[in-house]
């Protein structure tokens, strides 16, 4: 389970596919496939035959109008930012995965102007943060601990619980800046 | 403390544009520039109509840069209540109003890929100005614009001309022409906001159309005036002022209010902005809640009034004023 | 009123002072003995003695040319301090019009407008600015229009755009913060950019906050008081430089108390946009020392009494923990319980 009350972090409500919708397009990662797998439950599989489903790695095993698996994140958001420059209103964007991925494929979804509560999201898998760190400005993927270090400038960080959807980050701020070398231990906080 | 950031002004000019539609010309009295608007703003505008004092909003139609003046354009409604037969009947050239700074309660979303406007005839107004701006912007809007037959519609020539036939698309109810909603709505790329003004039975009937073919709440503006409806006479408790008022039958709430000589809280006039929203200390009888601001839980609750457009079927009510 | 500028610094040797007049017109935030959050907005129309900070609507003070010099060095080191959204070009210009009117209204003597139509000449004499443009056309200026004027004027500036009822973070020029990153928050909304302040979510405070301000209206802009504390006059308090700030809160001790120890004042004016329908949100920075403090006896025992009985969430927040007992201490030989009057002006 996520942390909950973080007032700047998006609330994942859950994919729940909108039947109004004349398109559906999905950005699936990991687990995320799962969320898919419930809705087609939930209301049955007809939705899939005007679904365009874009997975990192593993397919789900139902029949959809069009189905296509990237090697990798970065590829699969290229695919989702030309999907939707050619998409027309009336299309639904669901995103499913880690936070660090919805954050990322929702990211590209707020360049095209699409308003983001427009946006279904459902959180599936590892509760680790994509941190950036307020100093060097660089981002940390998949922190599972509180604090850690910097990958890019070696800083020891508190991970905030505030979030910058433009930046699909939580905010990393040096625990130790007042007395330099008095951080404590890192504890597992996101697993 | 209030201040007054009102302006008196002076009708410069009446035209008859259409079938019962004036347009007026505003200056400012001491000669200076009225304030920039954005396009979609309207302003309050204040009328002694011999005794009463009448208070309608108009959304501005005038480009939004200009300074020297604003237009606003009125159609002369049948039954009116006063205001819209008091500017085409009693006005003339040369008489001063008191107008309320702009207020935008119908913006655009600037982030837009494309703005598709839809007007239903004298809520062609606010889009003259969003237009305006839109092309000092280099924005992509169109514009569909519905209204009665040639001789009632305001503007449509001076539109096609300015914007281009393709641009401004127009139709006539009595040649049954229709906004082809379905056909529009179908094939506009993701990032479209749809902007709708006219009569409350067009606005519902877009928006709806909208929804089933799965656009999102986000990407959907409307804008209706409510004028407040007449009804059943009460009275009003008005409970920190200490005095009973009656609510006449073609009268608001407010209204009763300020002639009482009791200042109330006001922005929109029309139910939408919530500024007039008063706590209801008793009702003897139903609130009639005409108002577009307030949530179907607050409604329901009988706690809460949007004294502007809703009132009493039955005694009276008694007021948190 | 001639303004005598002061050259100084706001980092290394820190060499800023108020003059005695620069004292009396700070605006302290505190108008009775204790401090909670509150919806607390006035209308920002002149006010209080002669000469005060509310004065003129857009303040400008003996400090003008070293803060827009302090500003430079900032965004020469970290030019994401200054962003503004692709739609936030109007608000741009709103602010540009905004800032030029009423700094030449308020001090005519070192600032001057001129407009003809869309050709503008701009005279800003104490930094030795003599610029015509043209008012629409970004090509006519050196930097983008708001980054343009907020070089030229005090305090921090953001451009809040009003859509889908709430207010969203997306254009500002912020060096002069107590602790918030502009680049981390902008695009976000009312709720979400408050996200860290505790307490004030659970009393409604922002509700009702947001509530007021969708309604704010032209030419009524608003004005409120907020307040923290620094160690040495430090105008860039960003968590970006946190490394180089942060040690500063070790080095009181309760010989440099006076010296060291600031009360930071925000006077936070808001103001309805007219061509963007945004809202700009000034957030105009006052640091005083607590030996200059002092030389206001109502300040200095209102002060005493205000920090002594702050809640502990929020000292911890405003980052106060480390300092607050040493200054109380260092206050209460100025407070010798005589009773304040209300309100906030010196008496």
């Amino acid at each position: 389970m996520l942390v909950q009350g973080i007032k700047s972090r998006p609330v994942y409500t859950g994919l729940a596919i909108d039947l109004q919708a004349r398109r559906h397009l999905f950005a699936l990662e990991g687990e995320g496939i799962e969320a898919l797998l419930d809705q087609v439950k939930a209301v049955g599989a007809q939705f899939l035959e005007t679904s365009d489903i874009l997975c990192v790695g593993k397919l789900p095993d139902v029949k959809a109008e069009y189905m296509w698996s990237a090697p990798t994140i970065p590829v699969l958001l290229n695919r989702l930012n030309v999907n939707l420059i050619n998409a027309k209103m009336g299309t639904r964007l669901y995103l499913s995965g880690t936070e660090g991925f919805i954050g990322q494929a929702m990211k590209i979804a707020l360049d095209q102007n699409i308003d983001f509560n427009s946006i279904r999201t459902e959180h599936r898998g590892s509760t680790a943060r994509r941190v950036q760190c307020v100093h060097c400005k660089g981002i940390t993927d998949d922190v599972k601990t509180s604090p850690f270090t910097c990958a890019h400038c070696g800083l020891n960080l508190l991970v905030r619980d505030h979030y910058s959807r433009r930046l699909a980050a939580f905010q990393g701020v040096c625990i130790d800046a007042e007395q330099p070398g008095t951080a404590p231990a890192p504890v597992v906080m996101f697993p | 403390m209030s201040i007054n950031t009102d302006m008196a002004v002076q009708v410069a000019a009446i035209i008859q544009v259409a079938e019962k539609v004036k347009r007026f010309r505003l200056v400012r009295v001491d000669g200076l520039p009225l304030p920039v608007f954005s396009g979609g703003a309207h302003i309050v505008v204040s009328m002694l109509d011999g005794d009463l004092l009448r208070r309608n909003p108009y959304s501005l139609m005038s480009s939004p840069t200009d300074q020297t003046a604003y237009e606003i354009s009125v159609l002369q409604v049948e039954k009116s209540r006063g205001g819209s037969a008091f500017l085409h009947e009693k006005l003339n050239v040369g008489d001063k109003l008191t107008i309320s700074q702009p207020l935008n309660l119908f913006p655009c979303d600037v982030r837009g890929r494309k703005h598709i406007f839809m007007a239903g005839g004298i809520g062609i107004t606010p889009f003259m100005a969003m237009m305006d701006q839109m092309t000092r912007e280099s924005s992509n809007f169109e514009l569909h614009y519905a209204m009665r037959d040639r001789k009632h519609g305001a503007y449509w020539q001076e539109l096609q001309q300015r914007y281009a036939a393709h641009r401004v698309k127009i139709y006539f109810d009595v040649e049954k022409l229709f906004i082809p909603t379905d056909a529009i709505l179908a094939n506009q790329p993701l990032g479209t906001h749809l902007y709708v003004c006219g009569p409350s039975g067009m606005i519902d009937g877009v928006l709806n159309k909208a929804t089933a073919l799965g656009w999102p709440k986000q990407n959907l503006h409307s804008e209706r005036f409510l004028a407040p409806l007449p009804g059943d006479i009460f009275k009003a408790e008005l409970k920190r002022s200490k005095k009973t008022i009656t609510v006449g039958t073609h009268q608001s709430i407010l209204e009763a209010v300020e002639a009482a000589g009791i200042d109330a809280p006001y922005l929109c006039r029309g139910g939408a902005c919530g500024q007039c929203e008063t706590s209801v200390l008793g009702c003897e009888g139903i609130i009639e809640h005409n108002d577009i601001f307030l949530e179907p839980e607050d409604k329901a609750s009988g706690k809460t009034i949007m004294i502007c457009v809703s009132r009493v079927k039955g005694q009276a009510i008694t007021l948190d004023l | 009123m001639n303004i005598k500028f002061k050259q100084e610094t706001f980092r290394g040797d820190f060499t800023y002072r108020n003059s005695p007049e620069n004292i009396r017109r700070f605006p302290f935030p505190f108008h009775e003995d204790k401090y909670m959050y509150s919806v607390n907005m006035e209308p920002h129309v002149p006010a209080g003695p002669k000469g005060f900070a509310f004065e003129s609507l857009i303040d400008v003070d003996e400090h003008y040319i070293s803060e827009m010099h302090d500003r430079a060095l900032v965004l020469k080191e970290d030019p994401l301090r200054c962003q503004a959204l692709p739609h936030m070009m109007a608000g741009q210009w709103d602010v540009l019009e905004l800032i030029m009117e009423q700094q030449a209204a308020g001090y005519p003597e070192h600032f001057s407008l001129t407009k003809n139509g869309d050709q503008w000449h701009w005279i800003n004499r104490p930094m030795g600015i003599d610029q015509k443009f043209t008012f629409g056309d970004a090509s006519t200026l050196p930097y983008e229009p708001m980054e343009y004027i907020t070089r030229q004027a005090q305090g921090d500036f953001c451009i809040v755009d009003q859509r889908d009822n709430n207010l969203w973070m997306d254009a500002g020029m912020v060096t002069t913060q107590a602790d918030w990153s502009l680049d981390f928050d902008i695009g976000m909304n009312f709720m979400e950019w408050h996200g860290p302040v505790p307490l004030a979510h659970q009393m409604g405070v922002f509700d009702r906050a947001l509530k007021f301000l969708l309604n704010l209206q032209q030419s009524k802009p608003v004005r409120r008081l907020n307040w923290t504390m620094t160690i040495n006059p430090r105008l860039d308090t960003s968590p970006e430089n946190y490394p180089k700030w942060g040690p500063d809160r070790m080095t009181v001790t309760p010989e440099n108390i006076g010296d060291k120890v600031h009360l930071r004042c925000e006077l936070q004016s808001l103001w309805r946009l007219p061509r963007s329908n945004a809202i700009l949100f000034v957030i105009r920075c006052y640091l005083l020392k607590m030996e200059e403090l002092v030389q206001v006896p109502k300040w200095a025992r209102r002060f005493h009494r205000v920090l002594r009985d702050l809640p502990p969430e929020l000292a911890d927040y405003k980052g106060l923990t480390k300092f607050r007992p040493m200054t109380i201490d260092w206050l209460s030989k100025y407070d010798d319980g005589a009773p304040t009057s209300s309100g906030i002006f010196p008496e």
